[in-house]
């Protein structure tokens, strides 16, 4: 009884779909983690940015969505919502190290992965800027009568951009079904939160536009899951857009080639925050309830380890683009000027 | 016979016959519902065929441009109003970072339908701010379209063009043009192709190579220059992205000289990728160097008299001419 006190919310979960949501969490953390290695390797090149330490908010946003008929959007840190989303894992690592097995045949790499048979809009570089293009995408929802939901992540860093407000605008006064949620990871790049937000709540950005907004703890899977079902069905019930502020944090540095992190936090800020891990929370939260032991986690650990290494080591084994492929693409029906 | 119409009215006929054949095709601006448009190019439509397809938005283009985006990305055939062409510019970022890479990006999994429309270029006394001639910059970017037709039936033909085709495009209607009388053909299926010059006076001296307003200027010059027994062929760009080297160059071997004509600004502007391709190509033609003539290096004036002074008129072409034997 103290158990199940100390720890309700496992109660709202099966044992099987606990450990499916482990199982998704550790699956992009190896994921993003394996990146990373090949990153180091060379394998990876150009921006890089890694989902680690924010896997609670993807994948309980994602238990929200129908898959294959929703809609996600997001900025470059893009690597786990279309892997939670269906998409081929080989084909997103693929991009990753630019080979033409890849989603976009290495035109597009880490920042631009995109899968629109699974709804997955992107992979967007510019900060801010996919925000009126995921707007779009709810526009169509609306124009053609079809009661999908789009979520738009954007980055605290971003929340600051102009068209992020001129797009709040339009959504609230065309009812566009749209789920604004800003990952707030406490940093815009290596800015954090109170030197870049003149007030650093920023799901209160909403508000002047009526629309309805909250703050949500993105360390916790099943909170996570349990408020974006409500949120979702709310915005596909009421056709209305949504803003929802989902608390999380980076463990890593902005993107791969961001070394110096000790320039604006501590390494005991780190270990404070990897107390919140929300892969470790799960874990805990399942041996207290009894859904699974020690060994069981251990072994679906193993597992994803190894399942992204095969991963790995076949997008490794795709090879580069022919020269030829520069200009395919280009235009759907024709080649720009050709040559130097 | 076909219909004679404005320029504006046969922008506004392409509009509404491509929304009757096509339901995804919609359009949105600022004021173009019920105010009927700034340049009333949309005079009409909001009561024909409401909010849903004729879009009053907030002023706001980097916005509005973005949503259009997203909604062909997904599906829809939006037309943007640009209520000037120089407004453009705040959704540079919109137009080039986005629209323009997503075919590419995406790995050929996306194309982004639209058609990104407005007057480009001086109209009376608007002044530095919204005088700008940018579809040489937009024809910079590869991605994009560029078209800048010249008459009522390039305007409608092109516009019908623009809507259908896959790629974004960018249509720029110079606003000296919109009372511009011209015949339709008498064909519903009349289309113009995208990337097609034309030659819209035949000459045997000299080619003055133009898009937009200056094919008129370009005509009247030649008309001038008949005058002096010099006659001047004028080929109609009608499409800088892409471009139609075959029509120029062929102009070019026939006439042996070029002037190239464009109301943006000389330096730098699209008449020197035109000139400097002249030159690549048809070197062994010529028998005088390329010349350009363009609007002049400074910020659009608003006195009329400075303002007229910028923009390449007739005689301009001819001072050129006179460069050139």
């Amino acid at each position: 009884m103290a158990k199940a006190a100390k720890a309700p919310k496992e109660l709202s979960e099966t044992p099987e779909k606990l450990i499916d949501l482990y199982r998704q969490m550790v699956f992009i953390r190896f994921f993003e983690k394996k990146c990373n290695f090949a990153y180091r390797q060379g394998k990876i090149g150009g921006y890089m940015h890694t989902y680690i330490g924010m896997e609670a908010t993807g994948v309980g946003f994602n238990e929200a969505l129908r898959p294959g008929w929703d809609n996600v959007i997001t900025a470059y840190r893009d690597h786990a919502q279309p892997l939670l989303m269906g998409s081929d894992p080989l084909k997103v690592m693929a991009e990753t190290m630019g080979r033409v097995d890849g989603y976009s045949n290495g035109k597009g790499g880490s920042m631009h992965i995109y899968d629109f048979e699974n709804r997955f809009f992107g992979g967007w570089g510019i900060v801010g800027g996919h925000i009126p293009i995921g707007t779009g995408v709810a526009f169509t929802a609306k124009y053609k009568k079809e009661d999908r939901v789009t979520v738009c992540y954007l980055g605290d860093g971003a929340a600051n951009q102009g068209v992020v407000f001129e797009s709040y605008n339009m959504a609230a006064l065309w009812d566009l079904p749209i789920i604004y949620a800003i990952e707030n990871n406490e940093f815009a790049m290596g800015t954090r939160l109170e030197y870049h937000a003149s007030d650093t709540e920023l799901y209160k950005r909403g508000i002047p536009f009526g629309i309805k907004s909250e703050r949500i703890d993105g360390m916790d899977v099943l909170q996570v899951k349990e408020d974006a079902a409500r949120i979702v069905e709310w915005v596909r019930e009421n056709q209305k857009p949504y803003l929802v502020e989902i608390m999380n944090y980076r463990y890593e540095g902005h993107g791969a080639a961001d070394n110096d992190r000790q320039l604006y936090r501590t390494k005991e800020e780190e270990e404070e925050a990897m107390l919140r891990d929300p892969i470790g929370r799960l874990a805990r939260q399942m041996v207290d309830a009894g859904a699974a032991t020690e060994a069981d986690l251990e072994k679906i650990d193993d597992e994803e380890e190894e399942r992204v290494e095969v991963i790995f080591e076949q997008a490794d084994a795709s090879p580069h683009p022919d020269p030829s492929e520069v200009y395919d693409h280009v235009y759907t029906d024709m080649t720009p000027e050709m040559g130097h | 016979m076909g219909v004679e119409l404005t320029y504006r009215d046969a922008v506004a006929k392409a509009i509404v016959d491509e929304m009757n054949r096509d339901d995804s095709v919609y359009i949105m601006g600022e004021d173009i519902g019920r105010y009927q448009g700034t340049f009333r190019v949309t005079q009409g439509m909001f009561d024909d065929y409401g909010p849903k397809r004729v879009i009053d938005t907030p002023i706001t283009e980097a916005g509005f441009t973005g949503i259009a985006i997203g909604s062909a990305m997904s599906g829809l055939r939006p037309i943007v109003e640009m209520m000037t062409m120089s407004f453009s510019i705040l959704a540079l970022d919109q137009i080039l970072n986005h629209a323009a890479k997503v075919h590419y990006m995406t790995g050929g999994q996306a194309s982004v339908p639209m058609v990104i429309r407005g007057p480009g270029g001086a109209a009376k006394q608007l002044s530095a701010q919204h005088s700008h001639s940018l579809e040489g910059w937009f024809a910079h970017c590869p991605g994009l379209k560029v078209v800048a037709p010249s008459t009522p039936e390039c305007a409608y033909g092109l516009f019908k063009t623009s809507v259908r085709d896959d790629n974004p495009v960018i249509f720029t209607e110079n606003p000296g043009l919109y009372t511009v009388k011209g015949e339709l053909p008498d064909d519903d299926d009349f289309t113009v192709p995208i990337g097609k010059a034309r030659i819209a006076r035949e000459g045997t001296d000299m080619s003055l190579v133009c898009y937009s307003r200056m094919v008129h200027v370009c005509l009247e010059a030649a008309e001038r220059l008949a005058e002096q027994g010099i006659s001047a062929e004028v080929v109609d760009v009608r499409s800088l992205l892409p471009l139609d080297m075959e029509t120029i160059s062929a102009s070019v071997a026939k006439t042996n000289r070029a002037v190239v004509v464009y109301e943006d600004w000389k330096f730098g502007g699209f008449g020197g990728e035109i000139a400097s391709r002249i030159g690549e190509e048809c070197f062994d033609d010529l028998d005088a160097p390329v010349l350009r003539v363009g609007g002049l290096n400074v910020p659009t004036p608003y006195s009329r008299v400075l303002e007229l002074e910028c923009i390449p008129s007739a005689d301009s072409v001819l001072a050129a001419v006179e460069r050139l034997s």
